[in-house]
């Protein structure tokens, strides 16, 4: 990894935090390759007509995700309510043909608040810490919260709207989501409760899905609500400590989407369906530090960026399989 | 929330330039943060009902670690649930104030009656909310600790009759003698919580390894003795006979220190409200 890499990868763990990312201001920070690709890019005025023109949306990726994430609840559900005992419990812990799996956050809030850790929660965290950082951290998000699929679809009924002119999204700083986790960490070590578990929309609509659904089913709804009419994705993008919790293990996941400067028109469609666009910032025109980038630890990793790219500029990257291939 | 704001999170303005409409914008967003702030904390307000509600016991399934720290250690994924074979245990819902989606037992509706054999409830529970071992840094509430460990009647012949409880999770008390069949000296037919009761029970007689609806098995007793004749645990209730003043057989449900607060007698009592009931966390007086 490169100096410039390295430094942007810190940045990018910052940008997790939220903060907002550094721009490269002073031409060494941008490295000559990339230098030389920004300079030939200056002034072409083909660009816009040349990237129209190749406009194709593809869903491939979404629908991939939708059916993971479909298929992940519904085998929680069917296992249930069928008794084939393939993967009992809900989302905050479980047990998979046997073998314990437990939610990172609701982990940790279990581990604060009761501050004695049993063997079951040691293996169950531990196996789904691994699991988790090669998969890539907040994957879990787009891939597997039941959550973020009810929310991508306020945020269609949400941008319709806004596109009628009807609402305008609101944005809030998103140092919030560090401040809520903070403080949710605190509120389960003094009081010895697990606050965070109910209000959890993650664990709400998991034991809505396969219990059946009970009046904190409300809250879910009242989330959703101010999403469509106010906020964009205000829950996951401003509030949920669980995508904080798996951003810190995404840190160091080796799954991840890589960004190519060369092929990029710099139209910047990805940033438009992005969950999270601080972490696309590198495709703005003359930001790119490097010929490839790769994109930072706050990446829910659900490819609705790669979908829309019509030049395959950013694809999904397994780093160190690429090299072996 | 304004209308007319225009913020638009992907665009920036050029470094060190900040024009005053931006610092509106800023501003506006500043409080619509904190306005978000309060809005999910004052949500989260409501996680601490249970607390507040906590005076008022619950029946928490077997094994269960007391109030305080049940609440904290449970992690709310319902495995307790999912075992259960009569499926006693519920979830809490968020008016119960217990505890958005931790595991409880309404006994009047469908009691633990230890179908499983074996306490599968203490089995599937992850973080040790419930647990066959309290362990040594938490202390055991006055009366909840067994003498000995349960005998299971359907399990009295095995090797191992026992069940691995080593506190009891209620008391059974008798809470409208007034209502008690048996101390009136009254009879019991028929099934024994009416036509439309939903709840299970294994019945001994009928089939050692499957519960069956309530409502299929009827009873036929000269004197009303159900709590006894339900009860899975040996020792745990009986009901003394004897002749009443008025020459009548009559009979007084006694509950003894094997109980361990299943709640059978409460779901089973054919009377309306039930005359025996479970005090859940309560422990044994002599």
């Amino acid at each position: 990894m490169s100096a410039l890499l390295k430094k942007r990868f810190v940045d990018q763990i910052k940008v997790l935090f939220g903060a907002d990312p550094a721009k490269p201001t002073k031409p060494e920070d941008i490295s000559p390759a990339a230098q030389t690709i920004h300079f030939y890019k200056k002034g072409n005025k083909d660009f816009k007509l040349h990237a129209q023109a190749h406009e194709q949306k593809s869903t491939k990726w979404r629908n991939r995700r939708w059916a993971t994430l479909i298929f992940a609840n519904l085998l929680f559900v069917i296992s249930f309510a069928l008794d084939i005992q393939i993967l009992e419990g809900a989302l905050t812990a479980s047990r998979f043909v046997g073998f314990h799996l437990i939610d990172l956050n609701s982990a940790l809030q279990v581990m604060l608040a009761h501050k004695h850790i049993i063997n079951n929660l040691l293996i169950g965290t531990g196996t789904v810490l691994v699991l988790w950082v090669l998969l890539g951290g907040r994957t879990f998000c787009s891939w597997i919260c039941p959550y973020h699929l009810l929310a991508e679809w306020a945020e269609k009924i949400h941008l319709f709207l806004a596109k009628k002119k009807l609402v305008t999204d609101q944005t809030m700083d998103r140092r919030l989501r560090t401040v809520f986790w903070v403080i949710f960490a605190l509120l389960a070590i003094a009081t010895g409760y697990t606050v965070y578990e109910a209000i959890s929309p993650t664990g709400i609509v998991s034991r809505a899905l396969i219990y059946g659904p009970g009046l904190a089913m409300l809250w879910v709804l009242a989330l959703l609500f101010f999403e469509v009419f106010f906020s964009r994705r205000a829950w996951c993008r401003y509030a949920c400590p669980i995508g904080l919790t798996y951003g810190v293990v995404g840190i160091i996941s080796p799954v991840r989407i890589k960004y190519k400067l060369d092929g990029c028109f710099h139209e910047g469609d990805c940033r438009k369906v992005c969950l999270v666009p601080h972490v696309l910032d590198t495709v703005i025109k003359g930001r790119a530090i490097e010929p490839e980038v790769p994109i930072g630890p706050d990446c829910t990793r659900c490819g609705l960026c790669v979908d829309a790219c019509p030049t395959g500029s950013l694809t999904f990257e397994i780093k160190g399989l690429s090299k072996l291939m | 929330m304004s209308e007319d704001n225009t913020a638009n999170g992907d665009r920036k303005p050029e470094a060190g330039k900040v024009s005053n409409a931006k610092k509106q914008t800023n501003r506006r967003r500043a409080l619509r943060t904190i306005l978000l702030t309060g809005g999910v904390l004052g949500a989260a307000g409501s996680g601490f009902l249970p607390l507040i509600y906590s005076k008022k016991h619950r029946l928490r399934p077997p094994g269960a670690l007391d109030e305080k720290d049940f609440l904290s250690s449970c992690i709310k994924c319902g495995q307790c649930v999912q075992v259960c074979p009569v499926e006693a245990i519920k979830l809490a819902d968020l008016v119960d104030g217990m505890g958005v989606g931790t595991p409880y037992i309404d006994a009047r509706e469908q009691a633990c009656d230890f179908s499983c054999d074996a306490v599968q409830c203490i089995l599937a529970c992850p973080t040790g909310s419930l647990t066959y071992h309290k362990p040594a840094h938490m202390t055991v509430r006055p009366g909840a600790e067994l003498s000995s460990k349960p005998i299971l009647l359907a399990k009295e012949k095995d090797a191992e009759p026992t069940l691995n409880l080593a506190e009891r999770i209620g008391v059974a008390r008798l809470t409208r003698p007034e209502s008690c069949l048996a101390i009136q000296g009254k009879g019991f037919k028929g099934s024994a919580r009416g036509a439309n009761f939903e709840g299970k029970l294994r019945y001994m007689s009928v089939d050692r390894w499957k519960p069956i609806p309530v409502n299929d098995y009827k009873y036929d007793r000269e004197v009303c003795d159900l709590c006894e004749q339900a009860c899975p645990i040996k020792g745990a209730i009986t009901v003394e006979m004897g002749l009443g003043k008025d020459g009548k057989m009559k009979g007084i449900p006694v509950v003894h220190e094997a109980c361990v607060g299943c709640g059978v007698c409460e779901m089973i009592c054919p009377t309306e409200p039930a005359s025996i009931e479970i005090i859940p966390g309560e422990g044994w007086r002599a």
